[in-house]
């Protein structure tokens, strides 16, 4: 079987994600900072009606950029990472070629419908799990079809050895797997009865304290598992592709594999902290997400470990730019976190805008700067032509981290600022301010974040720009370049 | 090695994996179920205007900046009323606690806020609390609470998980179709407090409009 020809690998589901993750990627984070910019300025809330209002866009702004963006992304860098770590091309199998794009044009089609829901205001009000139950099921199948994919090229592949990157994909694959299924528990109301109300409408099997457990172990862990596991994925395989340059450790991904499927999930109640979750559920989910930083930053320390001796070439390749500033901001947040899960920390941190301060550091500084690095490695292979611009991808990269830094400082001290306020008291132990002045004072850094939101989408914009460019414009390459990434 | 052999064995992979990644939900979760579950003694479920007003509330997302979550803090209880007790939400399905206080806590809001104060107030909420940034839900007024689904759901937990609703309510039109003059006599109660002349008209002609299904489940947190 084993011949030495190099193997033609077939991209052309990897493309079809590619497209999706920049469409979606302009759309949500367009959805962002709309309304970023409502909380800083009210009239923006009425441009579409009812369909405008800040609280009607927030979902559908968290499911693009979680289901739309991120998971595009995962699909796209997988389609490209896995045929190549696993030494087998997709276009040996027919199979599995009908299954990829089976996949794709079945997540496409419902990803449209599922978005028209959350606009009409159809949903189940659990956070980043709204859909409702007929939506539910469609990702469910989408699922499988992936999971298929991924056993599919397992089952044939010549490289016997799964690498990292393929341990994190099927990580990922069966953590959103379970969690969503446990999550999205519903009964449909109208088939409960005989044919009443509306079809889309559903019950949760679980109620008060226990719907809440489940939601924000599923929750925490959808974050973890999206938006860290095959994100780890991505920079093991791309970060030494680009560089050069071997993973520092084997035992230190191990250690920080194995670590991180064992302790992550366990820190979902950290979000229910001084809430009616029983002490000792809350305590366990602080001691696990202090735990948690061990495997995070192994994995971190791995990747920037990996550049040692190399670092001169952060100066030189922008790519390099974004995975290292990557796994600092992953650092960073993964830090963060715990700090937020220690309970007095929390009696502040919990219910202000430094969560959503949190959260972005890591899904803007880590989550998208790897994608989009992933993207702008994988281009020049996939479409076979040097990148369009270096300057773009330069100015790109210094715009959206002045994005991000701006992002998370306004939303630290305005959630700060707010937790204090809340609980200030005067000299005879009377509140201080009633609830409306704390929400006042928070209009600067609205202000600001709806800046930051704008900066980040302008950056995002010039590298969709880029990518179109490239694949229409770009010099055309005769080989496939080692690899460093060309770029004009 | 172990984990070199573990690497070339996809399925023994998967298989430690999805051990691995059980443990958490097992212990965290299974041991308190059947009791977090319990409802305060004496508690009734809402009625099938209230629930059809927590459908408003979910489809217009409330809980992206008002939590229904009072912590036991003095700060919190000074402001809001008595902390939150697991009980009192054995009856929500899905939990409403949010996770976002752009807006303040309204878990115990029908003890401060009166049905006239809601109507104006979500006609033009900076008019009534300068400042604020909530927008306007005028719509609200004018779009038709789904009362049947409501009734759909109320059946529907009878019948799975016994919250106690009445024996008149089955699962049949007929029994539907029955209860829908309470529900219709329960909005215009609510109506009757309320100034706007075309909800008022809405509920004569038996159609319950959104916001007064809102005011019914807004008035019923306590």
């Amino acid at each position: 079987m084993q011949s030495n020809a190099a193997l033609e690998y077939d991209y052309s589901v990897a493309k079809l994600f590619t497209y999706t993750t920049i469409l979606f990627g302009i759309l949500g984070m367009l959805i962002g900072t709309l309304i970023a910019a409502q909380l800083a300025f009210p009239e923006l809330n009425y441009f579409f009606g009812e369909y405008g209002t800040f609280s009607r866009l927030r979902p559908m702004h968290t499911n693009i950029v979680i289901f739309g963006f991120t998971v595009s992304g995962i699909f796209a860098t997988w389609y490209y990472v896995g045929q190549r770590v696993l030494k087998v091309s997709m276009s040996e199998s027919k199979f599995l070629m009908f299954i990829g794009k089976l996949h794709f044009w079945l997540y496409f089609f419902g990803a449209l419908v599922a978005v028209t829901t959350l606009l009409l205001g159809y949903t189940q009000s659990h956070e980043y799990a709204q859909f409702v139950w007929p939506v539910d099921i469609a990702i469910v199948v989408v699922w499988v079809l992936w999971g298929v994919s991924i056993m599919g090229l397992v089952g044939i592949r010549r490289e016997k050895a799964l690498y990292i990157s393929v341990w994190y994909y099927i990580a990922c694959f069966l953590g959103v797997a379970m969690l969503y299924l446990f999550n999205n528990m519903q009964i449909p109301t109208y088939f409960a009865t005989e044919g009443l109300g509306s079809v889309l409408h559903s019950v949760s099997m679980y109620s008060g304290t226990n719907d809440a457990l489940v939601q924000w172990w599923y929750g925490h862990n959808a974050v973890a598992f999206a938006f860290t596991v095959p994100i780890i994925a991505m920079s093991y395989y791309f970060l030494p592709k680009e560089s050069g340059q071997a993973i520092y450790s084997y035992k230190l991904s191990l250690l920080s594999f194995w670590g991180l499927m064992f302790v992550y999930l366990w820190a979902g109640s950290h979000h229910l902290l001084w809430s009616t979750v029983p002490d000792w559920m809350q305590t366990m989910g602080s001691a696990f997400s202090v735990v948690l930083i061990l495997p995070s930053w192994g994995s971190a320390i791995n990747m920037l470990l990996t550049m040692k001796g190399e670092w001169n070439q952060l100066t030189d390749n922008p790519l390099i730019k974004f995975m290292v500033l990557a796994s600092t901001f992953y650092m960073l947040s993964t830090i963060e976190g715990p700090i937020q899960a220690v309970k007095s920390v929390n009696a502040i941190a919990h219910f202000t805008d430094w969560i959503p301060g949190h959260v972005h550091d890591g899904v803007l500084g880590w989550v998208a700067f790897m994608i989009m690095a992933g993207i702008m490695h994988m281009a020049p292979r996939m479409f076979k032509r040097e990148l369009y611009s270096k300057k773009i991808i330069e100015a790109q990269f210094w715009l959206q981290t002045t994005a991000v830094v701006l992002y998370f400082t306004s939303m630290w001290i305005a959630g700060i600022t707010q937790g204090m306020m809340w609980r200030a008291v005067d000299e005879y132990g009377n509140l201080m301010y009633s609830f409306i002045d704390t929400v006042t004072v928070l209009h600067p850094y609205y202000a600001i974040r709806a800046l930051s939101g704008v900066l980040y989408l302008a950056g995002f914009i010039m590298f969709a720009y880029n990518i179109y460019k490239t694949m229409t414009a770009g010099k055309e390459l005769t080989s496939e370049p080692q690899f460093r990434t060309p770029m004009a | 090695m172990f984990f070199h052999w573990l690497e070339k064995n996809p399925f023994f992979f998967v298989a430690g994996v999805s051990i691995v990644i059980s443990f958490a939900g097992l212990i965290e979760i299974v041991p308190n179920f059947a009791q977090a579950a319990r409802p305060l003694i004496d508690m009734k479920p809402r009625t099938v205007l209230q629930l059809a007003g927590k459908e408003v509330y979910m489809k217009d997302n409330c809980i992206a900046c008002h939590s229904q979550m009072i912590r036991p803090f003095k700060s919190e209880t000074d402001r809001y009323g008595n902390y939150s007790l697991s009980g009192e939400y054995a009856y929500d399905r899905p939990f409403l606690w949010g996770s976002k206080r752009t807006g303040p806590d309204l878990h115990r809001i029908g003890n401060y806020r009166t049905t006239d104060w809601h109507e104006a107030h979500m006609l033009n909420p900076p008019k009534i609390v300068p400042g604020s940034i909530m927008p306007a839900y005028k719509h609200m007024f004018t779009n038709v609470a789904d009362i049947e689904t409501a009734y759909a759901e109320a059946v529907t937990v009878k019948n799975a998980f016994h919250t106690p609703y009445g024996p008149e309510f089955k699962r049949t039109r007929e029994a539907w179709d029955a209860h829908r003059p309470k529900v219709i006599e329960d909005a215009k109660k609510i109506a009757a407090d309320m100034k706007d002349e075309g909800v008022k008209k809405m509920v004569a002609n038996g159609q319950v409009p959104e916001i007064v299904a809102l005011i019914a489940y807004l008035n019923s947190l306590k």
